[in-house]
């Protein structure tokens, strides 16, 4: 069986660069604070979103359609009517996290296949089994905090499909469960579906040293020559006792390539690639890469190896928590 | 307005774990969860502690309840939860797992750590057995309030991030180890000496977060001295105190003081920059532009 390659798409060229490019399924949002991902300029609106189904359709590929923030008190209609919206615009399956949309869209649209996003964080095979009897959730993104032998005694106990992330921004922090973002600058994941968002980002430049702040706060200097990374919350340098560095993770970012053999061997039924907010040309080299990849495991034949180095962000890539050491 | 004291977030030893509870069973507050939140492998440590301390609080009238672990991934931790289930205590969850464990029909409370943001999540919650409810801390209170008001027409007790370091996040890496060059798994409890939570500043000296093994605070602690009438008006019916060194039963006394009317707006901010001379407070989440922010006068 060849593993299913899931790609972000930002904008409708992505969606249409990625089906081209040999993608299987491409997950997106509608452009509020319904997805995770709600930068200035990305994601789509409704008649979008209804030809983007259509496209990717028509090439034989999926469309999931991400409503994965936290709903908002007061304001719980906006997201009512994105998982109304995805369902009739024809969406495969809908991403969701908060339990209150998961009761909702079991109860009103129970023939809309639903996706437990990576947001809901759940990391072990009974809470998935929870929200499989409980909602009818059909397939689980997994969090980023397992190793690959956590994840295969995972798919031994669990009936759904699990989808895990290979490629891309790296959380380093369980995800749905971290306000690092709006403690710094009021605005987070969970609730405005933004993380470390530019609106909050400064540089000042002082004896050639480039500080990058975030809500006030500096999170890393570089020195005239250095790489000045963006300034996201978890990656940062800090300093504890006197010594500093970057004490959650280092601007790395994920790209798990070469263990998609295991990742295979596992069970995972699904690769994720992360990046709603990059360029179509981007999405459509990486899904070209991990579909010769799948393609090749499928087939026997050995992965080609190391094509995506250069995509990765400030030139370092880790495997993350696949790795055990890692944690 | 009760007062809840949340489970200790750090490591403490035996003897300063078990004498905490000792003290509070003398402090003005109505219930206390005890229990390990953060990191599985501080449990054993005083694991056999837990009876006595819950009997010494029970006996002193307080409501005890056990938490949950904030992630739940290990055979071993999977288990740990599905025990805690059919001791007779009540268990405030804190992984949406142990709704796995909890049969239909048994009541139990939600800690901070669950992600109730909304009318759904929370009736959902209650309409499974949720009696009381400790809200996300970065909740804001037009957020609160409709979440207070849908709380006292269900019946379910509402309270709020009130005093002490705010959690922010959780990971399967352990930071404390990672500092020292080792992993979780071969950590050698490099988190014992931080009984609350390591500074972690900016490369120019600025407070900012606490490292505590696998979890990540504020570097401020949050105190709602300022948001007392706001919080009362909207209908919470709690506050949730989370431990720290120092004398913490004297904090809990003057948030008592403070919700019965008998010190003023600022009293409790005061007392605590006294007590705590190099921290500073936060309340942001509720009000602010950003959680670290602070409605009271600067110092």
């Amino acid at each position: 069986m060849v593993m299913e390659i899931v790609c972000p798409a930002g904008t409708p060229a992505s969606l249409r660069a990625a089906v081209k490019a040999g993608a299987h399924t491409v997950y997106c949002g509608y452009a509020d604070e319904t997805n995770a991902r709600n930068f200035p300029g990305l994601n789509f609106d409704r008649a979008e979103m209804r030809a983007g189904i259509a496209f990717a359709h028509a090439h034989g590929a999926k469309v999931l359609v991400a409503i994965n923030t936290f709903a908002r008190a007061g304001a719980e209609p906006l997201w009512h009517r994105a998982i109304a919206d995805a369902a009739t615009a024809g969406a495969d399956a809908v991403i969701l996290a908060d339990l209150g949309l998961l009761a909702h869209a079991a109860a009103h649209h129970p023939t809309l296949r639903r996706h437990l996003s990576v947001q809901a964080a759940a990391a072990n095979a009974d809470v998935i089994n929870f929200y499989a009897a409980t909602f009818g959730v059909r397939r689980v993104v997994l969090p980023r905090v397992l190793s690959v032998p956590e994840i295969a005694a995972i798919n031994a106990e669990v009936e759904v499909e699990t989808e895990v992330f290979v490629f891309g921004g790296l959380c380093v922090m369980a995800e749905g469960r971290c306000s690092l973002s709006s403690y710094a600058t009021g605005q987070s994941p969970n609730m405005q579906g933004v993380c470390s968002p530019a609106s909050h980002v400064d540089y000042h430049e002082d004896n050639g040293v480039l500080s990058a702040k975030l809500g006030g706060y500096t999170i890393h200097r570089a020195a005239a020559g250095e790489p000045a990374p963006y300034p996201t919350l978890c990656k940062g340098c800090f300093t504890t006792e006197g010594a500093s560095g970057h004490l959650f993770e280092d601007p790395v970012s994920l790209n798990a390539e070469t263990l998609i053999p295991q990742l295979a061997k596992a069970g995972v039924h699904a690769l994720k690639i992360e990046g709603r907010q990059r360029s179509r040309a981007y999405v459509a080299q990486v899904v070209r890469n991990f579909r010769a990849a799948v393609d090749a495991q499928a087939a026997g034949k050995p992965m080609p190896e190391g094509m995506l180095a250069r995509l990765t962000e400030g030139q370092a890539a880790t495997a993350g928590a696949y790795k055990k050491t890692w944690r | 307005m009760q007062l809840t004291v949340g489970a200790n977030q750090f490591f403490w030893s035996p003897e300063d774990w078990g004498s905490s509870y000792t003290a509070l069973a003398a402090a003005p507050v109505d219930r206390v969860v005890l229990g390990e939140l953060v990191c599985s492998k501080r449990l054993p440590f005083y694991q056999d502690r837990i009876p006595a301390a819950i009997e010494t609080l029970s006996a002193a009238g307080k409501a005890v309840s056990v938490t949950s672990l904030a992630l739940i991934t290990l055979k071993r931790e999977r288990k740990l939860g599905a025990e805690l289930v059919g001791t007779g205590v009540d268990i405030e969850i804190n992984d949406l797992s142990m709704l796995a464990y909890l049969p239909e029909g048994t009541s139990f409370s939600i800690g901070p750590l669950v992600n109730v943001y909304n009318e759904g999540s929370f009736a959902w919650l209650a309409a499974r057995g949720a009696r009381s409810i400790c809200l996300p801390p970065e909740l804001p209170i037009d957020a609160v309030r409709i979440l207070a008001q849908l709380g006292r027409r269900l019946g379910v007790a509402v309270e709020v991030w009130g005093h002490g370091r705010v959690p922010l996040a959780i990971s399967g890496r352990c930071y404390h180890a990672r500092r020292q060059g080792r992993s979780k798994d071969n950590c050698q409890f490099a988190c014992e000496n931080d009984p609350d939570g390591l500074d972690v500043t900016t490369l120019e000296g600025q407070d900012f977060l606490a490292m505590n093994g696998v979890q990540t605070l504020s570097a401020s602690f949050a105190c709602v001295d300022h948001q007392i009438e706001v919080l009362q008006e909207a209908g919470v019916t709690g506050l949730r105190l989370s431990p720290h060194t120092g004398d913490f039963t004297a904090v809990c006394a003057q948030y008592r003081a403070r919700i019965d009317g008998h010190v003023a707006r600022g009293a409790v901010a005061d007392a605590l920059l006294a007590a705590y001379p190099d921290r500073h407070l936060s309340d942001g989440f509720l009000t602010g532009a950003r959680g670290a922010d602070w409605s009271g006068p600067l110092p």
